[in-house]
């Protein structure tokens, strides 16, 4: 699934203007990666049009980390 | 209570014939034409296909890609005018009282565009709502000033005026007032506007309020000639900082000029068209003037509103002849929007550039393709139709009418002790 990590990053990384290299899974969207609420919500909507998904909202309130993210994308993309 | 004198310490102009005010000058008195086809979108089914864009301006120069998100190019414009505005200010940001500054910004429609194209991404999709977060912060007009407020940390007055394509006049006019009546120290005023998108020249064209003229573009915006056939659309923004007397004078601030008073008035004759007896236009004018406490003889120059529709032309040409009767021949007139197009709630931002340059360097621009005058315009008036005028300039009158039938008329003058 590395070809999702490397979509997710980049996306996170323009929407943020942060180095996609710092872009980890660990890394919190609010507290590491400078993410507001606002921001959050865009990147769900980028996730969902890059990946052809449609992200439940109690799934999207789960998201605290880019790990979350990409855990959240995995499984909805397998489901497809 | 005795009001305070507002004066002008700083300017920045982002405009279809030049990205910064000396550019934009320079251009202005050359006759520099703004016009080309329409680029921004595909416009082949389009009664107008032409419009005056901003050319060449990088705004990831100037803002933050993050940011950049978040904005309209109505935001974008104001930011980076703004930027101008407040380095040639000279405003010293670490030891100014940032709560004694507002922001107030004026512009007809806001994030247009925005609205525009989130509204066909929906229709176009299975409906189903997915609407970015960033949507209504781009859409609304208020956070232009929002936007500007927030990278300054500006906390005074801060909102915007919607009065159509007097709007930034508005904005203006309220500066004066603030800083007048004491309510602020300095504020960041000016217009913006970025709607040359389907919806507004659509809108516009089943109004005829835009020329036609796409097979000689060049000759659309011909304000007072006799062949003119409706305006054509700009885009852009204008900021101008606005301070009271003794805090320029405290600073060692470089001043433009005084803004002496402000006229509005209402038309109330039609939702679009102005009244062609020009009354309330003519009373906006001697509103403006008695405010500033001149005289109709004093005032050397008009900057008109002229967008170049044959009912507006002709009605403010009656209502500067009812304001000044014989001296009407003796001043300077001219249309900016001849060259820049109509800017809507901006053009009275870029128009003031213009006035405050004339004022510094005592020369007024020329109204270019005015080739054969309205025969119902006087031919004893001087529109600066052969190219700039060098004259003292030291007192001007500023017009702007917008669509609603709101009148504003702005009146400036050389600054003196």
């Amino acid at each position: 699934m590395s070809e999702i990590l490397e979509k997710v990053q980049s996306i996170i990384a323009d929407k943020l203007s942060v180095n996609p290299a710092e872009v980890t899974p660990e890394k919190s969207f609010s507290d590491d990666l400078g993410a507001d609420s606002l921001d959050t919500a865009e990147l769900v909507l980028d996730f969902e049009n890059a990946f052809g998904i449609k992200m439940p909202q109690e799934e999207m309130e789960n998201i605290i980390t880019v790990g979350d993210a990409i855990n959240a994308i995995e499984k909805l993309v397998a489901e497809k | 209570m005795e009001l305070q004198r507002v004066v002008i310490t700083g300017m920045g102009a982002i405009t279809p014939i030049g990205n910064n005010v000396d550019e934009y000058w320079a251009a202005l008195l050359k006759g520099t034409l703004g016009v080309g086809p329409i680029t921004h979108f595909d416009p082949e089914k389009f009664a107008t296909r032409f419009a005056c864009e901003v050319k060449n301006l990088n705004v990831t120069d100037f803002i933050p890609h993050k940011t950049l998100l978040r904005m309209d190019p109505c935001a974008q414009f104001a930011m980076v005018s703004t930027m101008e505005a407040i380095a040639d200010s000279g405003l010293d940001l670490e030891k100014v009282n940032k709560e004694r500054i507002g922001v107030i910004f004026g512009s007809g429609i806001g994030g247009f565009t925005s609205m525009m194209d989130s509204a066909i991404a929906f229709v176009d999709s299975d409906r189903t709502p997915r609407f970015s977060p960033y949507l209504l912060i781009k859409v609304l007009g208020d956070v232009i000033s929002g936007h500007i407020s927030l990278k300054y940390g500006f906390r005074g007055p801060n909102y915007i005026t919607s009065a159509a394509c007097a709007s930034a006049a508005n904005a203006i006019g309220d500066a004066m007032h603030l800083i007048q009546l004491g309510k602020a120290d300095i504020i960041v005023t000016g217009g913006t506007e970025a709607s040359i998108n389907e919806t507004a020249i659509g809108g516009f064209n089943a109004m005829h309020a835009l020329s036609t003229r796409n097979d000689d573009y060049l000759h659309a915006s011909r304000p007072f000639d006799r062949d003119r056939d409706g305006f054509v659309m700009g885009e852009g923004a204008a900021t101008l900082i606005l301070e009271r007397l003794d805090h320029a004078l405290a600073r060692g601030a470089k001043i433009y000029g005084e803004l002496g008073g402000v006229g509005m008035t209402a038309d109330t004759f039609h939702i679009t068209a102005p009244a062609p007896d020009g009354i309330s236009a003519s009373t906006s004018m001697r509103l403006a003037m008695q405010d500033a406490n001149i005289k109709p003889e004093e005032v050397d120059y008009i900057n008109m509103h002229g967008t170049s529709t044959p009912q507006g032309d002709l009605s403010e040409c009656v209502a500067i002849q009812h304001t000044f009767g014989e001296h009407a021949s003796k001043l300077l007139l001219n249309s900016t929007k001849s060259m820049t197009g109509h800017l809507l709630g901006a053009g009275p931002a870029i128009e003031t550039v213009a006035i405050l340059k004339s004022i510094q360097h005592n020369i007024v621009h020329p109204t270019v393709n005015l080739m054969h005058l309205d025969e119902r315009i006087s031919p004893e008036w001087n529109f600066c139709a052969n190219g700039p005028v060098q004259r003292p300039i030291n007192v001007v009158l500023s017009n702007s009418f917008g669509f609603g039938g709101h009148n504003v008329s702005l009146l400036y003058k050389r600054y003196t002790a």
